[in-house]
């Protein structure tokens, strides 16, 4: 029987929430395409991700672990998953539709001659073929295709299917790894990490709390990110924000930034222009808070709430704190 | 150290975006379109790298008929070199893997050091064509860089990461893409824009390229778009002007809809 792999997303054998949405989708799917589940860890900390991979179906799971994989950016990766894929030859392979799943996507498929869809929201099996659905030019189009070559390789956004538990025993297989010195030719010399108070981050986030020109300068990013921790939610910008300076440009969201499809998108003091609109307009439930009643981001909302957001904001934060007894 | 920069033409920002009905290509020819916004940035750190380290830039684009427009001559107006352009009409519909093959059949003819490019394009959005075309050169591919510095055979690059980035450095050469916001990309001047249309512009035919013509476009492309449907509009939500209690009633939409 073919396999419908699973690469976990992970950091240090850390668990992204996305790999529980993948793994949970990956069972319904190869079910419905009579293929065996099987997930693929590449890495280092195998020890430590194994029990979520168990939490969320367990099964086979191919492990290629070696430290290599911290010492050099993602050609490791690129090189062992592309040898499994050939060997092993699955029907389907889900990567996270993140900036580094989307990078090890691209260069597999590039190295096994087949085709890869990135930044699925939803999938539908038909025959053998996977019907994705993606949302194209800032989510005012939708377009269903497919990947015709084998595997099909497919992005899936996070927050696009909900994780749901089903503990099962792993199999481990253990996946041997042998660079060549091509692999080693980009080196993680250092790791620079900025403060970001334990936030999640803004591609995977479930919640985004997001500000704008309305802020007025960058000293007032503290309500946002206030309002963020209360709701446990990642920070956003919009393009006004960043281009000033008040906010760094990992945070952008926007057509020039990140595309990102949360259950809950709450912005604060953005007009909604297009290029704004073009990186959010997916998300799931959309909450506006802007002192211009005629804002363009309130013809998105599923809650506008026109007002001063420097009295408006503080007391949703404290509310919410109060209600969920903290 | 001479660069290559990869360049694509996009439609305006602004401008509303539709998709073919008859086979669900991006309709280039509905709206302005203007060189890749991101473009501008890699376009901008080849000149700056020109400028320290001597050597020559080179913009290259793919398509068919008209894919230069606005594009490589907007490059060449900034100050590149010279353009190449992988023009057959056969290529109208490629994917971002097709993309990286034209690409790479085009650099495979070329001498460089360093080959940049745009993060992503601001039409399809997929930043798949970066590493794609670095494993088809197989050279390293570095994505997402933020800053870069060359010495001799090495590149140290800053690469970002969710919440701070991490310090690469790689063997020459080596493919890259940069983010919007690495440099303050210069405006085109009237001199630039003048001397753009003397600037040698080479124009490739598929088959000068070497490229397999059952490998591009719509129907080489190994993804196949089978519908696609304007996103239907929002129903309209509540709006609630705040006299004191707004945030009351946000709280209790939050927790209706389970946030709290």
């Amino acid at each position: 029987m073919g396999e419908l792999w699973t690469i976990i997303d992970h950091e240090g054998g850390e668990v992204r929430k996305v790999s529980g949405e993948m793994l949970t989708a990956a069972r319904r799917f190869a079910g419905e395409m009579n293929l065996d589940p099987a997930a693929v860890f590449a890495g280092t900390g195998f020890e430590h991700a194994r029990e979520r991979i168990g939490k969320f179906g367990g099964g086979k799971v191919y492990v290629a672990e070696s430290e290599e994989f911290d010492r050099y950016l993602l050609q490791p990766q690129i090189d062992t998953i592309a040898s499994l894929v050939r060997e092993r030859k699955p029907s389907v392979v889900l990567f996270a539709s993140v900036a580094d799943g989307k990078d090890v996507a691209s260069g597999v498929a590039s190295k096994v001659g087949t085709g890869v869809v990135a930044d699925v929201v939803d999938l539908e099996a038909q025959g053998e073929r996977l019907v994705c659905t993606k949302a194209v030019f800032g989510g005012a189009t939708v377009t269903k295709c497919q990947v015709e070559g084998s595997p099909q390789i497919i992005c899936v956004k996070p927050n696009s299917f909900a994780a749901e538990q089903a503990p099962g025993e792993v199999v481990e297989e253990r996946v041997d790894v042998t660079l060549s010195d091509d692999a080693k030719r980009a080196r993680i010399v250092e790791r620079v990490q900025q403060e970001a108070g334990g936030r999640p981050a803004v591609e995977e986030a479930a919640v985004i709390v997001s500000g704008g020109r309305g802020l007025q300068g960058p000293e007032n990013f503290r309500i946002v990110e206030d309002l963020a921790d209360a709701l446990g939610a990642a920070v956003g910008a919009s393009r006004a924000a960043v281009d000033a300076g008040w906010y760094p440009h990992q945070n952008q969201v926007g057509q020039t930034g990140k595309t990102v499809s949360p259950q809950l998108y709450i912005a604060v003091g953005i007009s909604g222009a297009i290029q704004h609109r073009a990186g959010m307009q997916t998300s799931k439930t959309i909450v506006a808070i802007n002192k211009d009643g005629e804002a363009p981001i309130f013809q998105l909302a599923d809650f506008g709430l026109v007002g001063d957001l420097f009295k408006v904001v503080p007391a949703l934060a404290d509310e919410i704190r109060k209600r969920k007894g903290r | 150290m001479n660069i290559v920069v990869c360049v694509k033409r996009v439609p305006d920002t602004a401008a509303e975006k539709k998709l073919d009905p008859s086979d669900h290509t991006l309709d280039r020819e509905s709206g302005e379109s203007i060189l890749n916004p991101v473009d501008e940035y890699g376009v901008e750190e080849a000149l700056r790298l020109r400028e320290a380290h001597g050597g020559e830039v080179t913009v290259l684009t793919m398509g068919p008929a008209g894919a230069e427009k606005n594009a490589v001559r907007k490059a060449l107006a900034l100050g590149a070199d010279r353009g190449v352009l992988v023009k057959d009409d056969g290529l109208a519909g490629s994917d971002a893997l097709a993309t990286a093959y034209v690409l790479a059949l085009a650099l495979a003819q070329m001498e460089f050091g360093l080959v940049i490019l745009g993060s992503e394009s601001t039409d399809a959005r997929t930043s798949l064509v970066p590493q794609a075309l670095a494993q088809l050169l197989g050279l390293p591919g570095i994505t997402y860089v933020s800053k870069v510095e060359v010495d001799g055979s090495k590149v140290t690059v800053h690469r970002e990461q969710e919440g701070g980035h991490w310090v690469i450095e790689s063997e020459l050469p080596a493919v890259i893409s940069v983010v919007k916001g690495i440099n303050e990309p210069r405006y085109a001047t009237l001199k630039g824009i003048m001397s753009a249309k003397q600037k040698p512009l080479e124009v490739l035919s598929g088959e000068d390229a070497g490229l397999d013509p059952a490998e591009v476009g719509l129907s080489g492309s190994k993804t196949r778009i089978l519908a696609a449907e304007a996103r239907p509009p929002k129903q309209k939500g509540k709006l609630v002007k705040d006299e004191g209690h707004g945030h009351v009633e946000l709280a209790d939409f939050l927790q209706q809809n389970k946030f709290i």
